[in-house]
């Protein structure tokens, strides 16, 4: 598995000259091959998660992923680290599901029919093989959410961070999405309110005021979560 | 989703249109919109109108997705039709209208039997000579798909922005729409903005 180190990763937001800490100093090595994440809404999750691929800089501190320093070796550690969001409207930038799978294999596959021969595998690995020329509007949440996994893993990284994947989903397209995480060969960092995923993990951390209050077990965690909540 | 009439209208086929290459579909664009512009008379407007059609059907376009991508421009068309007619008399208004139509159909022909990627290729192909003066042209390619698929997204968000405003009761009033919108508009431009990053587009 890879490892994903954090030293001291500090996140501050200046606001009127007021600084706000959304991450208090967090050190973590992480090479777990499922990592869960929970904690109360604005609590520092999301930005816990994005530190990894480099959406938020740290503002103090360093992380690391497989050795490589993220604010240093920006682009080297995307090409590791997918990102899925918890929108996926957002993510999906193309118009059709095809052609959305071949915008990230572009930097990997110049040669536009080998590239579409390779995004047509994709979708079909992910069942979406019907679907590679409608409009990617035209699709159910469930279907886009998983095209924006399909869109990210296609170019096989090796590890997979996703905020919150499934918070728009109704129930059988949470365990559609979630049965796939589980069954991926990444490293897989899941950011959830999905107590049952979070179970499923084989280390939970519990994101609380800016900090990681509690890191061990699933069972464990999530106990500890449920004791935050009651107060 | 309503936004959908906008864009994205390729329809995957084997006519003869969706086989040409895509230079002589938008050079033969740019030719019939040339001659629609510089040679006016009402018989020539009927030719165009005629010539677009027959190009409509060889490309077998939908009726129904013909109906909904010009039904803006239709509209756009009459007003300014009704114009004409009240400036210039009735015989002009009907050319203008006849050839604004033969235009658009012209155009939705080659949206209807070009994928986008392709359409992407071809401008990586063209510009690629400006990369030994400096420009990524992968990044210009990927500025222009943007913009085009930016289109439908905003005007779900901007339907979306209407109905909340209803849904509070604050009717129609520009205050309550505008400030909202514009935000959203902003917010989901960051949103796609982080998720070009985390995908690695525009890292080399």
């Amino acid at each position: 598995m890879p490892t994903v180190e954090l030293e001291a990763a500090t996140v501050a937001i200046e606001t009127a000259g007021v600084d706000h800490v959304v991450l208090e100093p967090t050190t973590l090595t992480l090479t777990e091959r499922r990592i869960g994440v929970i904690g109360a809404n604005g609590s520092g999750k999301s930005t816990l998660a994005r530190l990894v691929n480099g959406l938020v800089s740290p503002t103090s501190g360093r992380v690391l992923v497989d050795g490589l320093d993220v604010a240093r070796h920006g682009a080297q550690v995307r090409r590791r680290v997918a990102f899925a969001f918890t929108d996926p409207a957002a993510q999906l930038v193309m118009p059709t599901c095809v052609e959305d799978v071949e915008l990230s294999l572009r930097r990997h596959e110049t040669h536009p029919r080998r590239r579409r021969e390779r995004a047509l595998a994709v979708l079909e690995r992910y069942g979406l093989a019907g679907h590679a020329d409608v409009s990617v509007h035209a699709l159910s949440g469930g279907q886009r959410q998983l095209l924006a996994l399909a869109g990210v893993l296609a170019v096989e990284p090796t590890i997979l961070v996703a905020d919150e994947p499934t918070t728009l989903l109704d129930l059988a397209n949470t365990r559609r999405i979630a049965d796939l995480l589980f069954d991926l060969q990444q490293q897989v960092i899941l950011v959830t309110h999905d107590l049952e995923l979070a179970r499923r993990c084989d280390r939970v951390l519990v994101v609380h005021e800016a900090r990681v209050r509690f890191d061990g077990p699933p069972d464990a965690a999530i106990g500890d979560y449920l004791a935050a909540v009651a107060g | 989703m309503r936004g959908r009439a906008l864009v994205g209208l390729y329809r995957p086929g084997h006519t003869v249109l969706h086989r040409l290459p895509i230079g002589a579909k938008l050079g033969g664009l740019a030719g019939f919109s040339l001659a629609v512009v510089l040679v006016r008379s009402a018989p020539a407007s009927a030719v165009y109108l005629g010539v677009a059609v027959a190009l409509a059907l060889l490309a077998r376009l939908w009726l129904p997705d013909v109906a909904r991508a010009t039904r803006a421009v239709v509209l756009v068309a009459c007003v300014a039709a009704g114009f004409q007619w009240w400036f210039y008399g009735g015989a002009k208004a009907v050319e203008t209208l006849v050839d604004l139509l033969a235009l658009t159909l012209a155009a939705l022909v080659v949206t209807s039997t070009t994928p986008v990627n392709g359409m992407l290729d071809a401008l990586i192909r063209w510009i690629g000579p400006l990369r030994h003066v400096g420009v990524d042209t992968q990044r210009v390619a990927l500025t222009f798909a943007l913009a085009i698929q930016a289109l439908p997204g905003t005007v779900a968000l901007a339907l979306e922005t209407r109905d909340a405003a209803q849904a509070r009761g604050l009717g129609r009033h520009p205050r309550a729409f505008l400030g909202p919108f514009v935000i959203r508009v902003v917010a989901r431009a960051h949103e796609t903005g982080d998720a070009l990053h985390a995908r690695g587009i525009g890292d080399d």
